[in-house]
């Protein structure tokens, strides 16, 4: 790329989309939705254009952009994708499209919804194309607070309150976010001192972190700090009861948002920050993550076979599924990781998916409970395709987009952890109970005239079930898209990793 | 007698005067807002003219300060006092830009009113510049007594008046221990000077160490520090808004620069032991600030005990002693000023229309000024420092400083806290966008308007891009600490 800032255009493709909301008539709805739905298709062309012109053989940092921005403190504005962030690029804007259309028929403040989604997302795409530490930061908090105003206002109340989701959501995620505030500036003050220049940048630091220049006893503390910002957005457990209140609260969207991107950036960081710039503290912390991952992964599920509320059940499965993206980066080799990596795309489309059916059906019938809804596929078969299409990909049906990862981080985690990788197959089995019992529920079995009022997706409607169905079986059948990206981003990790295998520092020296 | 080193302040001097002979020439039954268009006017105007005052970076290189005094030593003008001092003049003018209607429509005495604002000012200025203890206390009661009587300027209110009894009192408590502290310094030392005390061995002398504990606790009082702090809410509560937004933002941050001049300059080597200690005040005020500010259910209250939680953030970087610091105080000290414009803007215009700042006054706020509102909600979000507003940018600077001094303990009770403040500060946005009030447009004059807008755009402006702020905050510790 010569000149085009195409990551810069990404980024204010959505934010332009606010500004000029902003100047819009709150009564020309209908404009404000194009407005929006137009922005986003603008930065997924830019996206895809991105993906397919990657060049794969170079791998690295591409399309950078840097421009020097605060002096004093060693920020620069600096953009750049590689086979890790990507991916996640990708997720973002196509999740962001189909949450613009799965909310075409919010009425009440249209302006206000759009401009806040349009800001969310603008957040979240500039925490995965930063490279420079204190642009990601900026990014990652400012979704907190659009999502807060949205629970509250377009959120519903079923269980919890949604001013009760909307808080809790945004204490939890705000609390973790403090002590990775301070494990950053800790980070960043003993790198400036070792480097000896004030600097954000992530490859810098990584460099710093690598080459042992930061102590080992500061990297396991850092670490444990990121650790508890990022794990708690990724709901690792203990932290994780956000998760299912906040998804129930929120509208279709930002659970859209929050469980398929948002949710990311905690595993995203971890291997950004975490693993390449503190090594030392990943691994020391690893079987810790491993057995968190575990209960992660059967206790969510166990929970979520209980659930009666379908949005509860997604919840409980996210966490669950959130599980192996951590037992993938704990195993810390390179299959495992990059098992991680194309499994939070995975789950990113899956769970958007089916948070944008479940949102569907309940802003048709105001129900979500698996046992007032039955024999939907009746009156509704598009919704309940896209309803068995995400929960076959939960329960990782071959030739669906999260069959290779799950088994990726399978075999990558079988030689470093065989008992919890045994384990964690075996979740399998939890996941397919809870996912076709609720899919057999909701869907099938005789017709009930109730429903029958009901219409069925079609124009704007159906386009979250398109654009989603068509990654999730597209990369399902050409997983090799998927990997073989994401695969750049994590092969040059293997010198670090192999050295890292005979370091022998481990928390309580298990192993 | 350098005179012209004194310029601003006799500027600000005239237009006080003229704003009282304004009010005696203007008939009695006339607008005196033409009063404050004029000092809003040329204040606007003497800020952009004091960008040429400040010592330039190549001047400072070649080992100069630049720095100009007046009256033998008495009167320092740095490039730290020339920061303050536009701080001062910024909030100050922002203040009357918001509050042109609500003077007018609140207040019985409205020319005094504009008079005594510049006072107040007057006495700022005084407190960033004095360079020995008589100036300093005699910047410090003009700003008090002026305060004293702009609290209780809303005659018919009854709070009001009972805010300004307990200033008086409160105030005139604090300020005689200061000035027996003062005596006591004197008595030791034989000087009143902060050069002069810099390494006068006589001040760690029994009388010394005593007279410099009540100075600082003097201080204390001013800056509303925990356990100092009593009167800081019912004063907030009961004062007329634009005035609770000066004690804020203009009060507060001539407190703070006159303190690190204090601490820096006269008592570096006590300030030394003191740091411990005051690192455990900004902490307490940063926790007994935000937790007792999530139980008010005013508005203007819950900004009295934050305004305490503030004070202790930027005691964070005082606590830090060094050069990114004390730059970190200024650039928080300034995206405060802004932040504060923005929510008590917001908030003078509810206390007119609905007679009340409580919760329920500010219910659906979203409806009927949703400029307002916004500006409200991104105000506040500033003072709990998220991004992309300026708050985060400073919090930033003050706790990359202070971890760098090795206090790792202190960010985290600071970040920590100020996540449990977005829990209160966003019951505000909550009571404005959810809740059903009364929904009649409210209607805003363009000063106002103005005010509330530029003060966000600034807020969001150096949260994204503090480049040239922190430029210039640079220059001003610079100096200082040459």
């Amino acid at each position: 790329m010569t000149g085009f800032p195409l990551l810069t255009a990404v980024l204010l493709a959505p934010i332009c989309a606010a500004v000029l909301m902003c100047f819009v008539s709150p009564k020309a709805a209908q404009s404000i939705r194009i407005i929006s739905a137009t922005a986003m298709t603008v930065a997924l062309a830019l996206t895809l254009y991105a993906f397919f012109s990657y060049d794969l053989t170079a791998g690295g940092m591409q399309f950078k952009e840097n421009i020097p921005w605060i002096k004093d403190l060693g920020v620069h504005y600096a953009l750049g994708v590689d086979g890790i962030s990507l991916p996640m690029l990708l997720l973002t804007d196509l999740i962001g499209l189909a949450a613009v259309y799965s909310s075409w028929n919010i009425t009440n403040r249209t302006k206000e919804f759009y401009i806040l989604l349009m800001i969310l997302i603008a957040g979240v795409t500039g925490t995965f194309i930063a490279t420079d530490l204190f642009i990601f930061l900026l990014c990652y908090e400012v979704v907190v607070i659009p999502i807060y105003i949205m629970v509250i206002i377009w959120g519903s109340t079923k269980r919890v309150s949604k001013e009760y989701a909307g808080m809790k959501l945004t204490i939890y995620l705000l609390m973790g976010s403090a002590f990775m505030l301070v494990g950053v500036v800790a980070l960043y003050l003993m790198a400036s001192s070792v480097l000896g220049v004030n600097t954000f940048d992530m490859e810098a630091l990584a460099i710093a972190g690598q080459m042992g220049l930061l102590s080992e006893n500061f990297q396991i503390f850092a670490f444990l700090l990121l650790l508890l910002g990022f794990g708690s957005l990724l709901s690792m457990f203990p932290f994780h009861s956000w998760s299912p209140d906040g998804y129930a609260g929120a509208p279709t969207a930002v659970s859209m948002i929050h469980a398929g991107v948002l949710k990311k950036i905690g595993g995203y960081g971890l291997i950004r920050l975490g693993l390449l710039v503190l090594p030392l503290g990943a691994k020391f912390w690893a079987p810790l993550i491993a057995g968190l991952a575990m209960i992660n992964v059967m206790y969510a599920a166990y929970i979520a076979i209980a659930q009666k509320d379908l949005k509860y059940v997604i919840g409980y499965s996210s966490v669950s599924h959130m599980g192996y993206v951590l037992l993938g980066f704990a195993a810390l080799n390179v299959v495992s990781v990059s098992g991680a990596v194309a499994n939070m795309v995975a789950h990113g489309v899956m769970s958007a998916l089916f948070f944008a059916m479940i949102g569907f059906v309940y802003e048709k019938t105001h129900m979500r409970s698996i046992t007032e809804l039955r024999g939907l596929a009746h009156q509704m078969p598009r919704v309940a395709t896209g309803f068995m299409l995400a929960g076959m990909a939960s329960l990782g049906l071959p030739g669906l987009i999260s069959f290779i990862p799950e088994f990726t981080i399978f075999v990558g985690s079988f030689s470093v952890y065989p008992v919890f990788a045994v384990l964690a197959i075996s979740g399998i089995i939890f996941t397919a109970l809870y996912t076709l019992r609720v899919l057999a529920k909701v869907l099938f079995g005789p017709k009930d005239t109730l429903f029958d009022r009901y219409a069925d997706a079609k124009g704007a409607e159906m386009m979250p079930l398109i654009i989603l169905g068509i990654a999730l079986v597209g990369f399902g059948l050409f997983p090799q898209l998927l990997m073989g990206m994401v695969g750049t981003g994590t092969e040059p990790l293997l010198p670090l990793l192999e050295r890292l295998a005979d370091t022998s520092a481990v928390i309580g020296g298990i192993r | 007698m350098n005179f012209a080193a004194i310029n601003t302040e006799i500027f600000i001097l005239v237009l006080g005067l003229f704003a009282i002979i304004m009010d005696l020439a203007l008939p009695k039954d006339e607008s005196r807002k033409a009063i404050g268009g004029v000092l809003i006017f040329s204040l606007t105007a003497w800020v952009a003219y004091m960008f040429t005052m400040y010592t330039p970076q190549s001047i400072i290189a070649d080992g100069g300060t630049g720095t100009r005094y007046f009256n033998d030593m008495m009167y320092v003008v740095d490039n730290y006092s020339i920061f303050f001092k536009q701080l001062f003049i910024v909030a100050t003018v922002f203040t009357m830009l918001f509050s042109l209607e609500y003077m007018q429509n609140v207040l019985r005495y409205k020319g005094e009113f504009y008079a005594l604002l510049m006072t107040a000012l007057l006495g700022m200025c005084v407190l960033a510049s004095a360079n020995d203890f008589l100036t300093a206390f005699i910047g410090l009661e003009l700003m008090t007594i002026s305060f004293y009587i702009l609290v209780g300027a809303r005659i018919s209110s009854k709070n009001s008046s009972e805010a300004a009894i307990k200033y008086l009192i409160v105030g005139s408590v604090s300020t005689a221990v200061m000035l027996y502290g003062i005596s006591l310094v004197y008595g030791a030392t034989g000087t009143v000077q902060f050069y002069d005390m810099l390494r006068n061995p006589a001040l760690f002398s029994a009388a010394g160490l005593a007279g410099a504990t009540m100075v600082m606790i003097g201080f204390f009082f001013k800056l509303s520090v925990i356990p100092f702090h009593m009167w800081a809410p019912d004063v907030y509560q009961g004062a007329p808004t634009p005035i609770t937004a000066m004690l804020a933002m203009g009060s507060k941050a001539a407190g703070i620069a006159v303190f690190m001049r204090v601490l820096y300059v006269a008592f570096p080597l006590i300030g030394f032991y003191w740091l411990p200690i005051l690192a455990v005040l900004s902490a307490i005020c940063m926790i007994g600030g935000n937790i007792m500010a999530i139980r008010q259910t005013d508005v203007k209250r819950m900004l009295a005990y934050s305004s305490i939680a503030q004070a202790g953030y930027m005691m964070v970087g005082i606590v830090s002693a060094d050069f990114a610091g004390m730059k970190a105080v200024m650039f928080y000290g300034m995206l405060y000023v802004f932040a504060n414009v923005g929510a008590f803007a917001a908030l003078s215009l509810v206390e007119q229309h609905r007679g009340n700042s409580d919760y329920k006054a500010i219910a659906g706020l979203a409806k009927s000024a949703p400029v307002m509102a916004a500006v409200m909600t991104i105000s506040l979000l500033s003072m709990a420092g998220i991004p992309p507003t300026a708050g985060f940018a400073g919090k930033l600077y003050l706790f990359t400083a202070v971890v760098n001094q090795g206090y790792l303990w202190l960010a985290f009770v600071g970040f920590i806290m100020s996540m449990i403040s977005v829990y209160y500060y966003l019951q505000v946005a909550k009571a404005m966008y959810l809740e059903v009030g009364d929904d009649e447009p409210i209607v805003i004059s363009g000063a106002a308007r103005a005010a509330a807008v530029i003060s966000v755009l600034a807020t969001i402006l150096f949260g994204v891009w503090p480049e040239k702020l922190a430029e210039i905050t640079n220059l001003a510790s610079f100096t200082f600490l040459q």
